[in-house]
Parts: structure tokens; sequence; C-alpha cells
């Protein structure tokens, strides 16, 4: 059904820190990496080593420069899934193989039923879809559903790879349904937004901003301001003659 | 978007269609022009198989055709899945109306009964097709007031062209028919001409300042992009005709949608015979052209909000 859950038990999502995110790439490979072989698998690329190379990947990382006018920074920005809690990607699916899961709100695609019309990514904002033209059907970020509730695992790895992977710990996994977990409190101390709220979608995943920078003298807890020091040259000591003197 | 051939022709053949079965309907029902069996029962089926060539053409775009009918299960939601129902049931009706033209088993009653409900059908399913893409936030081209009126409008003065043709075959192709097909034609494109208007107009909320929500931090440009090669997003999605090919394209689509075919109709309407049924076949030719190239600039122009993560603008 892709008429929406009217409540979730869960919102089970990810925090993205922005602030210490090295752009490494290293979640976007990790998850490609599980995922080849996952719910979703494969997930195919076309002329790999070739001079065109395509593929689908759950996990891409820009990189982007703010400037204001005196400085510019450097922000990474892993983009993926936002696993809304009003996504049209599930609405507009005419076959019922999208669709939210009432028990943790992940959103996902039913590999049998998809017909790969595409109209799905079409109505994403996020880029969160991807085709898969070899398999002939969508596919998308499964939050590692086959992970994080796989009992084969170490408790300590039933996590998306994604947050396994990352080397700066700047990807959290949590319910961010439930006000008291860990990463509901990270995004009510830091901050964290939604990506493009003015479309209504409401994604349950989060991004926590780059901290200010300090940038001024003053910001880093010494004095802000300097008085320049005395200048030797300038007087009319003999040392000064004698300095003058010897740089003809 | 990309401008999928596939989706164009679907688009802009079951359009003619929809709106040739729903002209047939309304002759049935208002009696205004009289029609031989034979051409209504032959405009029948030509509107059929432009309505089968369309849906066959959107079929093979799928990535797996062979589970097409799972589409229909989602009414509830999806645009698309409702359009596919009224698709389909516009069929039957349409047969059973048509049938009445040979058959005088069927009781005029039942004949009008399915010629209204086929008129309402085929305009509910293009008022589908439109709200596929009226419905999308993402595309704020096609996220507006105009855009189910410009297919609905579109359908029915492509498919008066077609219908035309039928009239002429009967001799029923007069002057004010004639007059008639213009005015319609006149009006659809006005309808486009305001879409266009207001696409030119619009400014969209979205940016790749509130798209990554960096806007604070000041200017946002994108540095480096994720992938070295296009993606499927971009191919998709990242489509961009050049403005300047938009604008030349608009008065190609307007001289080939309405200047010609309307040249066409008034000569039609003072001649008969074989001249009067060539001048109508060139009318249709440009005029579904002039469809066929206004639907390729749909797409073409329409911009996705993903791109605005590669640094682009709505």
């Amino acid at each position: 059904m892709t008429s929406l859950p009217k409540k979730t038990q869960k919102k089970l999502g990810l925090v993205t820190d922005l602030d210490i995110c090295v752009g490494c790439h290293a979640c976007a490979v990790s998850c490609k990496e599980w995922n080849a072989s996952g719910h979703s698998a494969p997930l195919t690329d076309s002329d790999a080593y070739g001079k065109d190379p395509s593929g689908v990947w759950f996990n891409r990382v820009h990189v982007y420069e703010t400037d204001d006018g005196h400085n510019t920074r450097t922000v990474n920005f892993p983009r993926s899934c936002l696993h809304c809690e009003q996504p049209a990607c599930v609405t507009v699916c005419p076959t019922g193989a999208s669709y939210k899961r009432e028990e943790d709100g992940i959103v996902l695609v039913d590999a049998e039923k998809c017909i790969g019309c595409k109209l799905c990514s079409w109505a994403c904002p996020y880029g969160a879809r991807e085709y898969d033209a070899d398999d002939g059907i969508m596919k998308k970020c499964t939050l590692c559903i086959d992970r994080i509730y796989n009992e084969n695992l170490e408790e300590s790895e039933r996590q998306p790879a994604c947050v396994i992977a990352c080397p700066a710990r700047a990807r959290h996994f949590g319910d961010l349904g439930d006000p008291e977990s860990d990463i509901s409190r990270l995004v009510e101390q830091r901050g964290g937004y939604a990506l493009m709220p003015e479309t209504g979608y409401q994604p349950v995943n989060k991004y926590l901003p780059p901290r200010p920078r300090k940038d001024r003298a003053g910001d880093t807890g010494t004095t802000d301001h300097l008085e320049a020091a005395e200048d030797s040259s300038s007087g009319s000591s003999f040392f000064s003659w004698l300095d003058k003197a010897l740089s003809r | 978007m990309d401008p999928a051939y596939s989706v164009i022709l679907f688009t802009s053949a079951s359009g003619a269609g929809y709106g040739l079965i729903a002209w047939l309907a309304f002759t049935r029902l208002s009696g205004f022009w009289q029609l031989s069996p034979l051409a209504a029962g032959i405009t029948c089926l030509v509107a059929l198989a432009l309505i089968t060539t369309g849906l066959l053409s959107s079929t093979f775009h799928l990535g797996h055709p062979e589970r097409a009918w799972r589409a229909m299960s989602q009414w509830r939601s999806s645009w698309l899945s409702r359009e596919g129902i009224f698709a389909i049931l516009t069929y039957p009706a349409a047969l059973i109306f048509t049938a009445g033209w040979f058959w005088s088993i069927i009781p005029a009653s039942i004949m009008n009964a399915a010629a209204a409900a086929t008129l309402l059908l085929s305009v509910i399913t293009v008022i589908s097709t439109g709200m596929i893409y009226a419905s999308l936030t993402t595309i704020p081209r096609w996220n507006n007031a105009w855009v189910v009126p410009v297919y609905v409008a579109l359908a029915i003065a492509s498919g008066g062209l077609l219908f035309s043709i039928a009239l002429a075959v009967s001799g029923a192709a007069n002057q004010p028919t004639m007059v008639l097909m213009m005015a319609v034609l006149l009006v659809s494109w006005a309808v486009k001409w305001a879409y266009w208007r207001y696409i030119d107009r619009q400014s969209p909320a979205s940016t790749t300042a509130t798209a990554t929500g960096l806007g604070h931090l000041g200017q946002v440009s994108q540095l480096e992009a994720p992938h070295t090669s296009e993606n499927y997003l971009l191919k998709e999605m990242g489509f961009e005709v050049a403005r300047k090919h938009a604008t030349k394209l608009r008065r190609m689509a307007l001289n080939f949608g309405l200047l010609l075919p309307g040249i066409l109709l008034v000569l039609a309407g003072v001649s008969n015979g074989l001249v009067q049924l060539a001048l109508l076949a060139l009318a249709l030719c440009f005029g579904l052209g002039g469809v066929v190239i206004e639907r390729w600039l749909f797409f073409a122009e329409a911009r996705h909000a993903v791109t605005l993560f590669y640094g682009r603008s709505l």
C-alpha cells in the first residue's frame, strides 16, 4: 500500500554532522560495499572501469563552498535518503512497491512489485532514489535494514554501514521519534535541521550545522586587539644612524 | 527533465485519442453532426488505436513491462494508478456506444449512457495524466494550476483536428464547424501561452542554500561534485535546454500547432470533397507536430529540485 501510515512507532534515521565530516567518501564506499550484496543487491555498475562509469549509489558526498563576503568555508555534505515522514516518493507509486514501514518509518522498495516507472525518483527532491537499469527497478537506501536488526552481527555492529565506516564519527544512527534518545538530544543541542523544509516532506534525518568559526582575534580567548610593537628604527638614536649607514 | 520519446509519444498520442473519442461521444449525445455508421466506427477505432499506441509506448519505457498490471492497484494515492484505471475503463464504454451505430438491438438509453461515460472518462483520464505532473512539488514548472488545463485543452484541440477528418468524410465539415475547430485551437494554445507566461515569471522558493541548509554561512556554491561522470539523477532530471532554443521552439510549436492548422481550417471551410480532406489531413499533421514540440519542451524546460544539490537553480 502506498498510502502512508498515520504514525510510525519509531522514526529511525541518521544525523550527519557537517562540522566534522571530512569528505572522505568512506560512508559512500562502505554503503556500496554492504548493499551490493544486501537487501537491494546488486547495486549495478556499468562501464565501471571504462571512460564513462555510472552506477547505483545510495550515498553521495557533495562539497560546497560558502562565501559570506569576508570568508569562505568548505563544507563536506553527504546526501542520502532522509526517510521522510511525508514521502511523496511512496504516495506516487502506482504499484505499491514503495512503502513506509509502520514499525520504524523506514522507506523501502519491494523489488518484486516495482515496475521501474521512475515516477518515485521524480517525486523525491533529495535525489535519494537511483534507477538500476540492469534490474529494471528503482533502488534506494534501506537504512541497512539487513544490519540493524541482524542478530548474526555483534550488537555494536547493528548500525548502518555508513555510520560504522565514518572515521570522523560524523554520522549517527538512532530513533529520532524518541526525544530522550542520544541522537535526538544531539539534534537538540546542536540545532540540527531538515533539508529543504519548504517541500513539506518532513525529513526524519537531520543535519548538524558547521559550528561558528573562530576566525577573529578574541574568538579564541586572546586579546582581540594587539598593540604594534615599538619600531626601534624610527628614533634618532645612534643605532638608527648606524642602521641607515650600513643599509646603503 | 529528460524528454523521453516514449513519454512524449504517449502523452501526445493518447491525448489526441481521448480528444477524438470525446468528440465522437459528444456527437452521439448532442446530435450536432450526422455521421455515417462507417465513419463513426472508424473514428472510434482510430481513437482507440491512438490510445493503445500511447499506453503501449508508456509501458515499453518501464523497467518491467510484464508487471504493468500492478499499476492499477494504488488508486487511493497515486495519479499514475488512477490514470491507468480510467484509461482502461474508457475502452468498453467507447466500444458500447459506437456499436450502437451498427446494431439497433442496443437501446438508445444504454448507448447514450455509454457515450456520456466515455466523454467523462476520457476527460478524467487526460486530467489524471496532467495531475501526474502537476502533483510533483519537486518540479515548480509542473506543480502549478496551468498544467492540467493545458493537457485537457490540447487533447480536445488535437482530437478536434482528427475529428474534422471524420466529419469531412461524412460530408459534415461545414463552415461553422471549421470555425468552431479553429476557436478550440486558438483557446487551447492561449492556455499554453498563459502557462509559458506563468513559468517565465515564477520564482521558486528552493535554492541550493535551502537544499543544503547552509544559507546562513553566505552564498552557497558547489565546489566539488560527488561523482566525476553523469549519474542517473543528472541524466533523468538534469536535462536542460538553452533559453534561446526554448524561445525558438515555442515559436515553432505555435506556428505548427496553431497558425498553420488555423489557415488550413479556413481554407477547408471554403472547399469540399477531396481538396477539403487533403487540407484537413495537412492541418492534422501540422497540429500534431505542434503538440509534439510543445510536449518535448514541457519536459526539457522543467527543472528538478535535486539539481539544486548540484549547484543549479530552479
